[in-house]
C-alpha cells in the first residue's frame, strides 16, 4: 500500500506518497525530477545509479524508497554550488573523466565518499573502491586519475586542518 | 528462432552504411483505425510527395545546403552549427565545434552545435563508419570557409578596404591602418542573411591548411562537461515532457515466440493505468515506471506464449551450425582457387597451416539502454530518443505510423553510450505507439536486461584460414574464409602471391548488426593469430616475421612504433614466469593501428599486465580525444578478448545481465602505452573504431607466448 515519505534530499525536505518497494532511483528521478543519477543494470552491478545516503555509497535502483526512512540522501546535483564545482566534479572535469558521461555522476559519488572518509587511500584501494563502477567507454585511466587527484586534494586539505 | 538477412550494399554513396551492415525491415506492424485508415487513404498521393520531397532534400541538405542551414549567427557572438550527427561519447560534438571554430577564426567556446534534430539539421547522414571525420568536418569547414569568405567581403565593403587588406582573428576583422569590426557587428548589418542564403561553392573555397590550424589539432575540452559533472545533462532518458507518463513493454519468454492469448483485464483494472495491446504488441502506461512494470506483470500472468517452430540453436551449437547452414559466398576477391588446389601448385617444401577460429556473439551494453519520450501534439510526433541514425529512426516512424514526412520530428539528446549498437529505433516506436494510446507524452526506458535480450549482437563467426610459407619465412599462400560475422577487414595487408579471401552468409541465430569497427575485430583476430602461427611454424620472431611480409607504409610504421615503445625485443629476452608476449597489427577504415601486450597467468586466468598500442589516423584533430578513444577502444578490446560471450539456449539468453556478463573495470586496466603518430601530411580519418581491432589477437599471442597454448576463439579460453 503506498504511503507518505518524507526524504530529505541535498538538504531540502522532499514528499512523495508512494509504494514502499519502489526503488529510490525512481522516487528520485520521476517523483523528485532529479534525473542526474542514472539507471544502468537494475541489479546493482554497475553503480549508475549511485547515491550517498548517511554519506554511504548506495545503489538506488535495488534500495527500496520504505527502506530508506529519514536518512540523508545526497545526489550529484547536491554537489556543486552555482559558482563552484565540487572539487571530486573538477576533478572529472580536469581528467576529463568522461566521454559519453552516462556513468560520471556514480562514479562521483563514490569517489565523493572515498575521498571523505579515506583521504589517506592508496592507489590499490581506489582502484579496489572504483572497481565497483562500469564504464562501458572504458575510460578507466583518466577515471583513475581523477579520483587519485580528488583523494590527493582531500588528504592535502585535511593535513592543512589544524 | 533462425534469421536469414542480405547484406545490404549501401544505397547510394550519401548513405554511409557499412557494406557489412545487416539491416532488418520494421519491428511492427501496427492496425490502422478505421479513422486513420481514411486519412492514409485520402492522403496518399501527399504521402507519397512529401516523402519524395524528403529524400530530394535529403540529398539536396547533404551537398547543397544553404549556409544559413547550416549554420546561425546570434546576436551574442556565438556561431551555432547544425549536423545530423549525434554525440555518444567518441567526441564528435567537441570535434564539430573546432572545424567550426578553425574556419571562422573564433574560439571554439564561441561555437555551438545543435545536433541530430530532424526538423532543424542538415542531413549529414547516421553516424556510423568513423564517417563525421573523414566526411562531415571537411563539410563543415567547407561550409564554414565559404561563409567566412562572404564576411571578409560585406566587412572590406563596409571599411571600404580590398579584402586582401583584412584580416581575421578572434572574431575581428582588421584593416592594416587599424580599423577593427567584430564579426557580430558585421551580422547585424542588412543584406548579410540574405547572402547566407547560398550552397558553399562547389570549388574555389580554400580550407585553413593543417599548417596553420589554431583549433584544430589542440585539445580542446568536451563541449558539455560541466552539465556530465553536475548531473545536469539530459540523456535521451532523462526528457521530462509535462504530463509525461512512463511506459512499460511486455516481450516475448522466448526470442521469436508469438503471443497467442492474453487477458488485458487484470492490468486495465489497476488505478491509473493504460493498457495497449496492437497485434503482437502489448504494453502498459502508468503514472510512475514501477506502476507500468506491475501492469505489465499482471499481464505476463496470463499471457500464453507459443515458442518459434524454428530449429533452436544454441550457443553450444552455434559454430556447427553457422559451417551447416553456409551459402555462396556473398564477397570474393583474390584468384579464386580453392585451397587444395593452391597447395598442390606449390613446392613441396613449403610448410603449412590450417585453422579455425571462432568469435562469440557480444554485446554492446553502452551504460544508458535505449530510451525514449515520445509525445502527440495534434497528429504531429516528436521523438527524443537515443540512436545513431535519427534519419532511418525518422523513416521508421513515418512508416510505422503512416505520417508525412513533417508530422515526425527526432531530436537525438547527446546519448550514454552506442559503439555500433543504437542504429536502431525500437524504444522511438514503442513509446511513441503507447503514447498514441495514452494521449500524453509517454517515457520508455528498457532495462538492462530489455537491452541485453532485445537489442542486437556483434555477429559471431567462424574463420578458416590456410596458409603457406616458403623456407625463408616469406608467405607463398592465403585462404581467408569469414562464415557469418562480416567482410570488414577482410583482405590481408601483407603481401601474398596467390589467395583468395571470401565472406560467406549463414542463418544465424541471434539479431546481429553493426559493433564498434564490427567484423574487423574477428577478421584481424583470425588473420593475427594465423600469422603467429606462421611465424612459430617458420621459427621467426613475430614481429620480424610480420615485418619481412610487409611492405613500407603506414601500417609497417605503427607496427614499429608500437614495438619499439614497447621494447619488444628486450621484453621478449626477459620474461618473468607466468608472462607472455603477443603483438598483432592492422587497418581498417583508413586508419592503422599495432599493439604488444604483456599477459600474465595465474590459475588459468589472463591478465593483460602492460598494452603498448600505436595508432595513426592522418592528421589529429583533437590529441587528447583521440587518445582516450584509443584507450577505451582498447580496454573494451580486452573484454571481447577475454571475458564477453552471450550464451543461450531454447530461445533464451544465459547471461543478460552484468553479474553474468562481464565487462572491463578499472581494476583490469593494464598499464598502458598510448603512440599516436600524427601525420600532418594525410587526411585525418576516424579513430573511435579501429583502436578496437589489434589488441585480442595480442593477447591470444601473448597467451601462446606464455603457456604454449593455442587459444582460437574469442573470449580465449585455456584448458
Amino acid at each position: 500500500m503506498p504511503q507518505d515519505f518524507r526524504l530529505i534530499v541535498n538538504h531540502e525536505i522532499r514528499s512523495t506518497h508512494t509504494d514502499p518497494e519502489r526503488p529510490l532511483l525512481d522516487v528520485l528521478r520521476e517523483d523528485f525530477k532529479l534525473t542526474g543519477t542514472k539507471y544502468g543494470c537494475g541489479e546493482g552491478e554497475c553503480g549508475a545509479c549511485t547515491v550517498l545516503v548517511d554519506g554511504v555509497p548506495t545503489r538506488s535502483c535495488i534500495t527500496s524508497v520504505g527502506e530508506v526512512g529519514d536518512a540523508t540522501i545526497e545526489t550529484i546535483e547536491g554537489l556543486a554550488t552555482e559558482s563552484e564545482l565540487h572539487p571530486v566534479q573538477q576533478a572529472f572535469v580536469d581528467c576529463q573523466a568522461m566521454q559519453c558521461g552516462y556513468c560520471v555522476p556514480g562514479h562521483i559519488m563514490t569517489a565523493v565518499a572515498l575521498a571523505r572518509d579515506q583521504p589517506n587511500a592508496s592507489r590499490d584501494e581506489i582502484v579496489r573502491t572504483m572497481s565497483e563502477h562500469i564504464c562501458r567507454c572504458c575510460n578507466y585511466s583518466s577515471i583513475l586519475a581523477a579520483v587519485e587527484q580528488a583523494v590527493r586534494g582531500a588528504r592535502r586539505q585535511e593535513s592543512n586542518q589544524p | 528462432m533462425t534469421h536469414r538477412q542480405e547484406n545490404t550494399e549501401s544505397e547510394n554513396e550519401f548513405e554511409e552504411v557499412e557494406r557489412y551492415e545487416f539491416r532488418e525491415s520494421k519491428p511492427y506492424t501496427f492496425q490502422a483505425d478505421r479513422r486513420e485508415f481514411v486519412q492514409s487513404v485520402g492522403a496518399g498521393v501527399i504521402v507519397a510527395v512529401a516523402a519524395r520531397r524528403a529524400t530530394a532534400q535529403g540529398r539536396t541538405a547533404r551537398r547543397d545546403e544553404q549556409l544559413s542551414e547550416r549554420f546561425h549567427f546570434g546576436e551574442d557572438g556565438f556561431i551555432t552549427v547544425l549536423t545530423s550527427k549525434v554525440e555518444v561519447g567518441q567526441g564528435s560534438r567537441t570535434q564539430i565545434a573546432q572545424a567550426a571554430a578553425e574556419e571562422f577564426r573564433v574560439p571554439v567556446e564561441r561555437i555551438r552545435l545543435i545536433m541530430a534534430d530532424t526538423e532543424q539539421c542538415p542531413d549529414d547522414g547516421g553516424t556510423a563508419g568513423s564517417r563525421t571525420t573523414p566526411s562531415t568536418v571537411p563539410r563543415v569547414r567547407n561550409a564554414a570557409a565559404a561563409a567566412r569568405n562572404i564576411f571578409m567581403q560585406l566587412a572590406a565593403n563596409q571599411l571600404g578596404v580590398a579584402v586582401s587588406q583584412l584580416r581575421l582573428s578572434d572574431g575581428v576583422f582588421a584593416t592594416d591602418t587599424g580599423e577593427r569590426l567584430a564579426m557580430s557587428d558585421l551580422l547585424q548589418a542588412r543584406g548579410v542573411a540574405a547572402a547566407l542564403q547560398v550552397a558553399p561553392p562547389a570549388d574555389g573555397i580554400t580550407v585553413t591548411p593543417v599548417s596553420e590550424w589554431k583549433v584544430l589539432g589542440t585539445d580542446a575540452l568536451k563541449a558539455n562537461g560541466r552539465a556530465v559533472v553536475t548531473g545536469t545533462h539530459q540523456y535521451p532518458s532523462d526528457v521530462i515532457r509535462p504530463g509525461m507518463l512512463y511506459g512499460k513493454v511486455l516481450r516475448p519468454t522466448t526470442l521469436g515466440a508469438s503471443l497467442k492469448s492474453i487477458e488485458l483485464e487484470p492490468a486495465k483494472a489497476m488505478e491509473g493505468v493504460t493498457v495497449v495491446r496492437d497485434g503482437e504488441f502489448v504494453g502498459c502506461v502508468a503514472t510512475t515506471s514501477w506502476q507500468a512494470q506491475q501492469a505489465c506483470d499482471a499481464l505476463a500472468a496470463t499471457a500464453n506464449w507459443q515458442a518459434s517452430q524454428e530449429q533452436q540453436t544454441s550457443s553450444d551449437e552455434l559454430f556447427a551450425h553457422l559451417k551447416n547452414t553456409a551459402r555462396e559466398s556473398s564477397g570474393s576477391s583474390g584468384d579464386g582457387k580453392t585451397w587444395d588446389a593452391t597447395r598442390k601448385a606449390l613446392p613441396e617444401s613449403a610448410k603449412a597451416i590450417s585453422s579455425k577460429y571462432t568469435v562469440a556473439y557480444i554485446q554492446h551494453a553502452p551504460m544508458e539502454p535505449r530510451a525514449a519520450v515520445a509525445e502527440w501534439t495534434e497528429g504531429k510526433l516528436t521523438v527524443w530518443t537515443g540512436t545513431q541514425q535519427p534519419s532511418r529512426v525518422h523513416s521508421q516512424l513515418c512508416e510505422t505510423f503512416r505520417l508525412p514526412s513533417e508530422r515526425v520530428r527526432v531530436i537525438v539528446p547527446d546519448t550514454g553510450g552506442g559503439f555500433g549498437g543504437k542504429h536502431t529505433g525500437e524504444a522511438a516506436i514503442e513509446a511513441a505507439r503507447l503514447a498514441k494510446s495514452a494521449g500524453k507524452p509517454v517515457h520508455l526506458r528498457w532495462t538492462r536486461e530489455e537491452e541485453f535480450t532485445w537489442a542486437y549482437f556483434r555477429p559471431a563467426g567462424l574463420i578458416e584460414v590456410s596458409a603457406a610459407i616458403d623456407d625463408a619465412g616469406k608467405l607463398l599462400a592465403w585462404d581467408f574464409a569469414n562464415y557469418n560475422s562480416g567482410g570488414s577487414a577482410i583482405e590481408s595487408p601483407y603481401t601474398v602471391p596467390n589467395g583468395r579471401s571470401r565472406f560467406i552468409n549463414t542463418d544465424f541465430p541471434l539479431r546481429q548488426g553493426s559493433y564498434r569497427a564490427l567484423a574487423s575485430t574477428a577478421n584481424v583476430f583470425a588473420r593475427e593469430s594465423a600469422m603467429d602461427e606462421l611465424a612459430i611454424l617458420a621459427d621467426v620472431d613475430p614481429l620480424n616475421f610480420r615485418l619481412q611480409n610487409l611492405e613500407p607504409g603506414r601500417l609497417r610504421d605503427v607496427l614499429i612504433a608500437a614495438a619499439e615503445k614497447f621494447d619488444w625485443h628486450g621484453r621478449r629476452a626477459t620474461l618473468k614466469p607466468n608472462r607472455g608476449i603477443g603483438l598483432a597489427c592492422g587497418t581498417e577504415k583508413g586508419s592503422y593501428t599495432a599493439a604488444c601486450t604483456e599477459i600474465e597467468i595465474i590459475d588459468n586466468e589472463v591478465r593483460v599486465i602492460h598494452a603498448c598500442q600505436a595508432f595513426e589516423c592522418g592528421a589529429i584533430h583533437n590529441p587528447a580525444n583521440l587518445r582516450r578513444q584509443v584507450e577505451g577502444c582498447l580496454v573494451m578490446g580486452i573484454g571481447g578478448a577475454l571475458y564477453e560471450e552471450i550464451k543461450f539456449a531454447n530461445g533464451k539468453l544465459k547471461n543478460p545481465q552484468f553479474s553474468d556478463y562481464r565487462v572491463p573495470r578499472v581494476s583490469d586496466l593494464p598499464e598502458l602505452d598510448i603512440v599516436l603518430l600524427n601525420r600532418l601530411d594525410l587526411p585525418s580519418v576516424g579513430g573511435s573504431e579501429t583502436p578496437i581491432i589489434a589488441i585480442a589477437p595480442a593477447i591470444a599471442n601473448a597467451v601462446f607466448n606464455s603457456c604454449g597454448q593455442r587459444s582460437r576463439s574469442l573470449p580465449i579460453r585455456l584448458v
